[in-house]
């Protein structure tokens, strides 16, 4: 059964078309990424399947309900989280307070408990702040829990924001090109945490991604994409040769040699 | 095993520093109730109406600070709450033989005339009109960001006291309030005022506040981690609506005569500014800033009274003191950019961390060199 589907999604800024009849079915568990040209409308589809743009026509499916043209925050609440890829976190809170505010969703206890103190709010501040610190200690980042987020260097924001999105437990994580701006060792140790994420919790892993290398080890399936249309779909070595792809996105001699 | 130990005493070291700050909370809450106590009974009453209005004040600038500094809605309707909130309570409050002799020109609804209630409901249901008024304000207007909102909600406050100079029958129109009981002390005042950063902080630290704060740093980025925008900009506006009814409630019953033109926008402005000189994101600045504001204006006073400077003869010019105050705040603007205390509070670790701080500069001019960095 499918997690994620997505019908003939169109979406025109005005005369634009950044996404044309895009079609693809993600199952559960699964990890695909989708990959393209810069402007190709990667970021777009991502937009649209948590909900900040609405398409223009199609029809996207999350877990067998329509979510098509939801409000992001009722999409977050269904089970899909998102990175961004112009990283956003926010300034005004520490690194811890960054992932707790992934956690905020699924808070039980009303506002007025919270602002007299109660102790069964109390109570879940204290496992939120506990589950909170499992989740920076598992990508290395514990020991930056109280710093300011703005502080840290360019990957490290990027981990924050995996562990952000990590914290409202989704069932789809969305992650715009979790690996830019990374050395190629930090992005080995990003993919490796992906695939450890993927073998150890129930997750289905759609990312978004710019550089081949980065991908072609552990995603079983790509989705290429330009000008907002599907060129081609399967295991990194079928695309690998596609002769379209390597027109498209590769480029041709620099691929052939590589 | 070593680390065992190490994290135990930590754990041992930080529960006992808790309940120190609690111990010092506990004496300076009482040292704070004994000054109240100690001035409601021994100061002349101008000098407890300044008391009275630092605490209205800060009741004013922690809930302006709630909704623009920690959820980043500029919202300029303060006026227009704490106008709902004073006329309520003073209704309610006024004796009916009062209520008679003030509505002359057109009697008041029979709804009210007999009405004569206790301070304490009166307040309360000065609170609860002013949050639903918040309430079906900001539910359109929380809509609107940044400048829109506020010219928005300035308009609504506005709108607010242009009703109340024409309800004539409930309000008395422009002739406005008189004898209104003066309820208003110390334990009241303060007592609100108290409660107000009470529960605003504990709300700012909650995990509702990080919510609040994720949307004044980035909305897109708050959505799409699940948080619902409306609701919860809506509980920071409706919460911060009945506080500033409160504070209306408790001016009304301090100065005893009200009109809609004491709640004109300028009083907004006042709660803007000391809002921003404490510092967007600080209780404490809110705090202190109120409190300076308000004994500051009474301090100026006397420049608004002709006095001669040297051989210089300075005529009197009424507004002076607000004169001064703008060239007060454009200097804490200039050398505090974000404010007194910017988005800091005051703690006691914060205080102790000073005193040693000062404790090693002095040990450190008598021997040194001072040995290495002391750990934690």
């Amino acid at each position: 059964m499918s997690l994620l589907t997505l019908e003939n999604v169109v979406k025109r800024f005005g005369g634009l078309v950044a996404v044309n009849n895009f079609s693809t079915q993600l199952q559960a568990g699964e990890l695909c990424a989708l990959i393209g040209p810069n402007g190709s409308g990667k970021t777009t589809i991502f937009n649209l399947i948590s909900g900040i743009y609405e398409p223009t026509e199609g029809k996207i499916t999350f877990d067998e309900q329509d979510v098509t043209g939801k409000r992001p925050d009722l999409i977050a609440g269904l089970g899909i989280a998102r990175t961004f890829q112009n990283i956003r976190l926010f300034r005004g809170l520490d690194v811890l307070g960054n992932v707790l505010v992934g956690h905020h969703l699924r808070l039980k206890s009303d506002p007025f408990s919270a602002m007299l103190g109660l102790p069964g709010y109390s109570r879940e501040e204290h496992t939120m702040r506990e589950e909170g610190m499992e989740l920076l200690d598992a990508l290395n980042l514990a020991h930056l829990a109280h710093e300011d987020p703005t502080s840290l260097p360019y990957g490290q924001q990027r981990k924050l924001e995996i562990a952000r999105a990590l914290a409202t437990k989704p069932r789809l994580l969305l992650l715009d090109e979790p690996a830019a701006g990374m050395i190629r060792a930090e992005s080995q140790e990003l993919m490796d945490f992906i695939q450890h994420i993927l073998n150890t919790v129930d997750m289905t892993i759609f990312l978004i991604e710019h550089q081949m290398r980065v991908v072609k080890s552990i995603c079983p399936r790509l989705i290429v994409i330009d000008h907002g249309e599907i060129i081609a779909e399967g295991e990194p070595a079928a695309i690998q040769n596609d002769p379209r792809v390597i027109e498209a996105y590769l480029g041709v001699g620099d691929y052939a040699t590589g | 095993m070593s680390t065992t130990t190490t994290t135990e005493a930590g754990k041992a070291r930080r529960s006992l520093r808790l309940s120190r700050n609690q111990i010092l909370t506990g004496i300076a809450l009482l040292v704070f109730v004994g000054f109240l106590i100690w001035a409601q009974n021994n100061l002349d009453p101008y000098k407890l109406r300044i008391l009275n209005l630092c605490a209205v004040y800060t009741i004013f600038a922690v809930t302006f600070n709630l909704i623009f500094g920690y959820t980043g809605q500029l919202s300029l309707g303060h006026a227009g709450f704490a106008a709902v909130g004073a006329y309520t309570a003073a209704l309610l409050t006024l004796s009916v033989a009062q209520k008679q002799a003030n509505f002359f020109l057109a009697p008041i609804i029979p709804l009210l005339a007999n009405v004569e209630w206790g301070f304490l409901p009166a307040v309360l249901v000065a609170g609860v009109l002013a949050a639903v008024t918040g309430l079906l304000i900001g539910w359109p207007a929380l809509r609107l960001r940044g400048d829109y909102l506020a010219i928005a909600t300035l308009g609504f406050g506005e709108i607010i006291r242009v009703m109340f100079v024409n309800w004539q029958r409930i309000t008395n129109g422009s002739l406005g309030l008189k004898g209104i009981p003066g309820y208003t002390n110390l334990y009241w005042s303060w007592g609100f005022a108290l409660i107000t950063i009470f529960v605003v902080k504990k709300l700012v630290d909650s995990s509702y506040g990080r919510a609040l704060k994720s949307i004044r740093d980035d909305e897109v980025a708050a959505q799409a981690l699940g948080i619902n925008l409306a609701r919860h900009k809506l509980l920071a506006f409706t919460l911060s609506s009945f506080f500033v009814g409160i504070g209306g409630a408790l001016l009304a019953n301090l100065i005893s005569t009200i009109d809609p033109n004491v709640f004109r926008i300028f009083l907004t402005y006042q709660i803007v500014g000391i809002a921003v000189m404490g510092g967007m994101g600080s209780l404490t600045g809110s705090t202190i800033a109120a409190i300076l504001y308000t004994v500051f204006l009474e301090v100026l006073r006397p420049i608004e009274s002709p006095f001669r400077l040297g051989s210089i003869q300075v005529p009197g010019v009424p507004g002076m003191r607000m004169v001064l105050f703008s060239v007060l705040l454009l200097a804490v603007i200039l050398f505090y950019q974000k404010g007194l205390f910017g988005s800091k509070e005051f703690s006691w670790d914060w205080l102790f961390e000073q005193f040693s701080k000062v404790r090693t500069r002095l040990s450190g001019a008598q021997a040194a060199p001072p040995a290495g960095p002391q750990q934690e």
